[in-house]
């Protein structure tokens, strides 16, 4: 099974079971909706954009599997109080780390801020996700979602 | 072999299938590959890939044009294939086979040409929750164009197709599109029944039957259906090639779908008048090697009788759902049918908690090869409250050993996640 638990790393399990930030943020909030039509996977990423460009409140809905969940949950503790710049280059680097370049995303603006010097935290727990290829759609899913809420947000 | 106990019949030798399948010989990190995920594609026998082998070494040109003799031993290898693909199912005659890429295009064929032909504003298209996106999206697409109704079939608790208020649903419509075999929860529909009650109400029918035809005796006389599709990758033939049967007197009266060479009589700077069935609904040059394997596939299929095929898989099936209940407990959710004679070889799973995925990622580290996901069907999915489940399908090559390895896998996926 060592090869599970490097994919399945105890914080990743944790995030799964207590996942942070989860529920819903009313109206003027953005809603954003992101699907992995390979497995079905859906996820609700609603944030608050200040006046100051502070991401101020973000909270998840949706369902997935415990990539995905932890993933999201990680990616909302990490963001959540930064500026749009602060949580664009946290986005960068960990698509860095996934080794997903702008364009696999179809976002040819993250290429420049493809190989930062970020310090994700927890979320490097999700490096082994790298070896199961067909998982890094699981944890990129809210990121790609997170990106386009902030699209719709500072528009 | 443990397996052997379950061989019903005699002439149902798993072993020696199994040695037929080069590819489910091999070894994952040490472990014997249990290949549970024929619902999406099924392995071939080597049989099937010397035919295409064959063709290609010795006879291969393209089809109805040369004149010289390899060209037409490569004509009368694929109109052979589209003879045995007749006869397999039962159709009155070769010509009412169409092949095309798969059975996505056969009822995007239909849905264009019948469809567009024969549905107007205000008429009502009726389905089943339980229909693969394939036959979905296109009758969706051309209702987005035409402006028709699509009505829907339910299911009951059981999983079984609540035909109570089928005649209503039928009321006044032009076509019913159903599956044979629920490709999630193993369903299998009364397909006679059905075609009868739509023939009653003057609406046309099309078959999805490519979870059915790959497992058990078809033919489309008996059942009383207008339309059937199916796919060979899911019939022991190689991927790139599915079949349309339809009734010779619908087929000759539809306008053609895509166009081309190969599916005209003549073109003049003024127009084109089309060949007749199946050339009209062929064009292009067609998936001859992919015939050829078909063909080869009906071959094998027919070695062992689908009699006999069917009545292995409900006993595999009878033996996994009893196995899987009693060995992974409680927090294993089977899908479908209780009954393995109302249903086929699929098994959707759900272990409480821990997402398909995740089980699927366990199942690998087994070398157990199942299916995650909504499957192409998420009204189906919507409808029974899950978003993914993890599906195990069964087949020829499949068995008790098979379902003890995904039982023993299963149980480690649970005590991984530790619910």
């Amino acid at each position: 099974m060592s090869g599970l638990e490097e994919l399945y790393k105890e914080i990743i399990i944790d995030h799964y079971r207590s996942p942070r930030n989860k529920g819903e943020l009313p109206p003027p909030a953005t809603r954003t909706e992101g699907f992995n039509p390979l497995c079905g996977d859906e996820i609700v990423i609603y944030i608050d954009v200040d006046s100051n460009g502070v991401l101020s409140d973000i909270k998840i809905g949706g369902q997935g599997c415990s990539i995905s969940q932890s993933s999201a949950s990680m990616m909302s503790a990490a963001v959540k109080g930064k500026t749009v710049a602060e949580a664009q280059e946290i986005i960068g680097g960990f698509k860095a780390m996934m080794s997903v370049h702008g364009d696999a995303l179809g976002d040819p603006a993250s290429e420049a801020t493809a190989e930062p010097e970020v310090d994700l935290g927890d979320l490097e727990a999700l490096k082994g996700v790298v070896k199961f290829p067909v998982r890094i759609k699981c944890a990129t899913l809210s990121w790609n979602t997170l990106t386009q809420a902030i699209d719709e947000a500072t528009a | 072999m443990k397996g052997s106990i379950m061989t019903s019949s005699p002439t149902f030798d798993i072993a020696k299938i199994r040695k037929d399948f080069p590819i489910l010989s091999q070894i994952q990190d040490g472990k014997r590959l249990v290949y549970l995920d024929s619902g999406a594609s099924s392995q071939r026998p080597t049989s099937v890939l010397d035919a295409m082998d064959h063709l290609y070494t010795h006879s291969y040109a393209n089809v109805h044009r040369g004149v010289y003799q390899v060209a037409e031993r490569a004509t009368n290898a694929y109109e052979d294939a589209r003879s045995k693909v007749a006869k397999f199912i039962g159709a009155p005659s070769a010509n009412e086979i169409i092949f095309t890429k798969n059975a996505t295009e056969a009822i995007n064929l239909v849905a264009h040409s019948w469809g567009r032909a024969n549905l107007q504003s205000g008429d009502a298209v009726v389905l089943t929750i339980m229909e693969h996106h394939a036959n979905i999206v296109p009758w969706q697409m051309l209702a987005a164009e035409i402006g028709f109704e699509i009505r829907w079939v339910a299911i009951d608790e059981d999983g079984m197709l609540d035909t109570s208020n089928l005649d209503v649903l039928l009321d006044g419509a032009k076509m019913f599109a159903f599956t044979a075999m629920s490709n999630v929860l193993g369903t299998l529909t009364d397909t006679k029944a059905l075609c009868a009650a739509a023939q009653k109400a003057g609406a046309v029918t099309l078959i999805d039957a490519c979870q059915s035809v790959p497992h058990m005796p078809t033919d489309v006389v008996d059942m009383g259906a207008d339309f059937i599709v199916f796919s060979g990758h899911k019939m022991l033939g190689p991927s790139g090639i599915g079949v349309l049967w339809g009734r010779a007197e619908l087929l000759d009266a539809m306008p053609p779908f895509l166009g081309g060479g190969g599916m005209i009589l003549n073109v003049t700077k003024d127009g084109f008048t089309p060949d007749g069935v199946p050339g009209k609904f062929e064009a292009g040059t067609p998936p001859i090697a992919e015939a050829v394997g078909l063909g080869a596939a009906v071959d094998y299929l027919n070695e062992l009788g689908m009699e006999a095929v069917r009545e292995h898989e409900v006993s595999l099936t009878a033996y996994a759902l009893r196995t899987l209940t009693e060995t992974v407990g409680e927090t294993l959710t089977i899908y479908g049918p209780s009954e393995p004679a109302a249903r086929g070889g699929v098994l959707s799973l759900e272990l409480a908690d821990v997402h398909a995925h995740d089980i699927s990622q366990v199942l690998d580290e087994h070398a157990v090869c199942v299916r995650p996901g909504h499957h192409c069907a998420k009204p189906l999915m919507r409808h029974l409250g899950v978003n993914a489940t993890a599906r195990a399908s069964l087949y020829i090559y499949n068995d008790t050993d098979d379902i003890d390895a995904l039982a023993e896998a299963l149980v480690q996926a649970r005590d991984f996640f530790s619910i």
